[in-house]
């Protein structure tokens, strides 16, 4: 005889809100389909105690340009596409990308600055290439975020874009453009749970509708961190569960940088013989950072291998019960 | 989990005799609740309620021992769903699987390797706990002789792995004088291997088949049957193994036993849990994922199939990740480390006092062979860019460190390299330093050995 076992099921009064990216053309955009994420009625993939409608979506990461500073690894991977955001973006749909997201750097090659008109011709070729939803990402740098996103912005008018960065410096501007030509934005803060709901209440407050605000904890990369913004991204969304409003938006992050830029997957000489074959452990660097952060509650993911983009999407396809 | 005051009043006489210093056996019993007076302090309170409040007090997962004689690995006494509720403390033990079909000179070769493997992390000597040993041969003596050979190779804590008591017992005679963990009790051989458990006084794991297609529950009652039955032939440490294999049914199933003994305070199922992350994967990198998840949410004891440096490294990395404790920030002291015997005229960096960036600075630049000066400021524990975001590294704070560590004494120029990722405050900076010199290093520590050999005093 079985001993009764009554399993505590929570009950949320809390959900996560839905963000639909792009827009098809009956919808004023160009995009052959939309992508929506959010809707979570619990904690990742506890599918017995509520709904998880949209999985967690791979957003790849690609550049205006090729970067000078990605990984000799990450370079072989792509190869020659990296020399055009159009090629680039076609290649990253292929490998199984279920979004975009169009990185500007700051400078072009031989160190003058990338221009309004240079990220607008991106956007363009990106758009023309793909028929993903795409995210676009300044530089991170105040002035030229906004200089750049303004331009995508008009640019890519009615296509429900994300912009990025939106962060506590500069959102007015990025709202701004959001506003006026239908697109999203990427709510960034610094792993901190009152800082993430602080900005979104700002957000919101210029009048740009929840629908279309994602939030961004930021986080770190395994070995770097990873468990700050791990446990800010658990705390966000238990309070979203909890019915707090303005930490329900889906959330974003980027393990492809996070952990891209650490040693361990960025160089394969000077580095301790314990820490095994460098392309073993590059793309489980990847791999493991970006399944950690979709276990505790991530939306989208950014990430830039190709071999770890297809590890996490067959890893979310089994956590979503597929 | 603790009762409430309300829970212990009722198991108290309720006379209100004051003999305990308390005005009420109400007010006692929320001093007991409280952890602030001894039961001892009740003249009257009965031999069962004694009992009750002792079973209550008892940790909600029982902490389980596994003991080689080089080696000890604790798991168990948990006390959260989530760490940043408060934090996790016992790290969940990481085995290497080997099985006695091996050549034993072969075996023995696995098992160094493995348990030779040692990582630095941030200071730390990072290492697997020990070796699972499975008697895949199904015959006692070959799985004693493995076992043997395994001891040979290593002094850290074994689990046995063996379906037939009669072959177990050849186990765990070879690994006398150890306390190894027991695999597995299943609904048809769990008297006997609860009898071997007893007499070895090693804990015993339990297994139950998963029942396809259910939410867990109904398995979770033959397991919870199971350990009762055990319990009650006398074996008290117990380890848990649902049955379950894939990632979605092991974070469920492990989700719900770790809620069952924390928020149901249900004994039963009050037991740390083993997984095998290679049985639910179909290669190493869907082990790892797998293993990661195991780690983080609520695995015990997790034993791996492969044993691939770059993997365990990931692995370690991680569980040391998972098990800080969020209350604590590691941190190093801030001041001035030298870094390959510097002189007056080597580079001085600035970084901050957060442990994981110090040592990312400190070991790019110990890396390349050449002499620095390390400036670390105080900025409360977090890395780089956090702190700057939080203002706990900004050019004020960046300026005091430079002026009260005594830096200027000790070297000919007047250079601070500063973090490539606050680039902004270079202006700000040289305000606050007059006369000094502030340049801009990279974003990232990986690529200081590149900007160092172009530096020059």
């Amino acid at each position: 005889m079985a001993v009764p076992v009554e399993i505590p099921v929570e009950k949320w009064m809390g959900k996560v809100r839905e963000v639909t990216l792009g827009a098809v053309p009956d919808e004023g955009g160009t995009r052959s389909h939309t992508v929506t994420v959010g809707g979570e009625t619990m904690l990742p993939f506890l599918h017995f105690e509520g709904e998880i409608p949209n999985p967690p979506r791979i957003a790849i990461e690609i550049a205006n340009r090729r970067p000078d500073d990605w990984s000799p690894l990450l370079m072989e991977a792509w190869g020659d596409v990296m020399d055009d955001p159009a090629t680039w973006a076609k290649a990253a749909e292929e490998a199984g990308a279920d979004l975009i997201l169009l990185q500007l750097i700051l400078t072009k090659d031989g160190n003058e600055p990338t221009t309004a008109s240079d990220a607008s011709a991106a956007t363009r070729a990106v758009l023309e290439a793909t028929g993903l939803p795409i995210l676009v990402f300044g530089p991170g740098q105040v002035d030229a975020d906004n200089e750049l996103l303004v331009a995508v912005a008009e640019e890519a008018v009615g296509e429900r874009v994300v912009l990025g960065i939106c962060e506590e410096k500069n959102y007015r501007t990025i709202v701004a453009a959001a506003l006026a030509h239908a697109h999203l934005v990427n709510s960034r803060t610094p792993m901190d749970v009152n800082l993430a709901k602080q900005l979104v209440i700002l957000i919101s407050d210029m009048g740009l509708p929840l629908e279309r605000v994602l939030m961004d904890p930021t986080t770190a990369g395994l070995g770097y961190g990873i468990e700050y913004g791990y446990s800010v991204m658990e705390r966000l969304r238990i309070a979203a569960l909890q019915g707090d409003t303005m930490t329900q938006q889906p959330m974003l992050v980027t393990p492809g940088y996070e952990a891209w830029r650490q040693k361990e997957a960025k160089v394969g000489e000077g580095v301790p013989e314990a820490w095994g074959d460098w392309r073993e452990r590059a793309v489980l660097w990847e791999t493991m950072t970006a399944t950690a952060l979709v276990e505790s509650g991530a939306d989208i993911l950014v990430m830039r291998h190709p071999e770890a983009v297809k590890r996490v999407k067959a890893f979310i396809e089994e956590l979503m019960g597929k | 989990m603790a009762l409430t005051g309300l829970q212990i009043y009722k198991l108290l006489p309720r006379t209100n005799c004051k003999e305990c210093g308390y005005p009420t056996c109400l007010a006692f019993a929320m001093k007991l609740a409280a952890k602030q007076a001894e039961l001892a302090a009740c003249p009257y309170v009965s031999e069962e309620a004694k009992a009750q409040l002792a079973a209550a007090a008892a940790p909600p997962i029982r902490l389980v021992t596994v003991e080689g004689p080089g080696h000890k690995v604790e798991v168990g006494n948990e006390t959260v769903l989530f760490r940043h509720e408060k934090t996790f403390y016992h790290k969940a033990g990481l085995f290497i699987r080997v099985r006695d079909t091996m050549p034993l000179d072969e075996l023995k070769a696995a098992v160094q390797a493995a348990m030779g493997f040692g990582v630095d992390y941030v200071g730390m000597d990072l290492f697997l706990d020990g070796i699972a040993v499975e008697a895949a041969s199904g015959v006692g003596q070959t799985f004693q002789s493995a076992v043997q050979a395994v001891r040979e190779a290593t002094d850290r804590p074994l689990i046995l792995i063996a379906d037939a008591p009669a072959v177990m017992e050849a186990g765990v005679k070879a690994a006398e004088d150890t306390r190894p963990l027991l695999y597995a009790a299943t609904p048809d051989n769990w008297e006997a291997m609860a009898a071997l458990a007893k007499e070895a006084q090693a804990p015993l794991a339990v297994r139950t088949p998963p029942l396809p297609g259910e939410d867990g529950g109904g398995s979770l009652g033959d397991l919870a049957e199971m350990t009762e039955q055990i319990k009650g032939k006398g074996v008290q440490d117990m380890v848990l193994d649902p049955g379950v294999r894939d990632p979605i049914g092991t974070l469920v199933t492990l989700t719900q036993l770790r809620r069952l003994a924390l928020k149901k305070n249900f004994r039963p199922l009050g037991y740390p849990i083993i997984t095998f992350p290679g049985e639910g994967a179909t290669d190493q990198i869907d082990e790892d994922m797998l293993a990661s998840q195991h780690i983080a949410k609520y695995g015990g004891f997790v034993v791996l199939d492969h044993f691939t440096p770059a993997s365990i490294y990931a692995l370690l990395v991680l569980r040391e990740n998972i098990y800080t404790n969020p209350q604590e920030p590691i941190q190093v002291q801030p001041g001035i480390y030298e870094i390959n015997e510097p002189k007056p005229d080597s580079p001085l960096m600035v970084t901050t006092n957060f442990s994981i960036t110090y040592f990312s600075v400190a070991n790019e630049v110990d890396g390349s062979g050449m002499p620095g000066w390390l400036l670390v400021a105080d900025a409360e524990g977090m890395s780089v860019l956090t702190a700057w975001a939080a203002g706990k590294f900004d050019a004020e704070r960046i300026a005091k460190s430079v002026k009260t560590t005594g830096i200027e004494g000790k070297i000919s120029h007047h250079k601070l390299i500063i973090p490539g990722h606050v680039a902004v405050l270079m202006g700000e900076l040289e305000e606050e330093l007059p006369g000094w010199e502030i340049q801009v290093g990279p974003r990232e520590a990986v690529d200081l050995t590149g900007f160092l050999k172009l530096w020059h005093p």
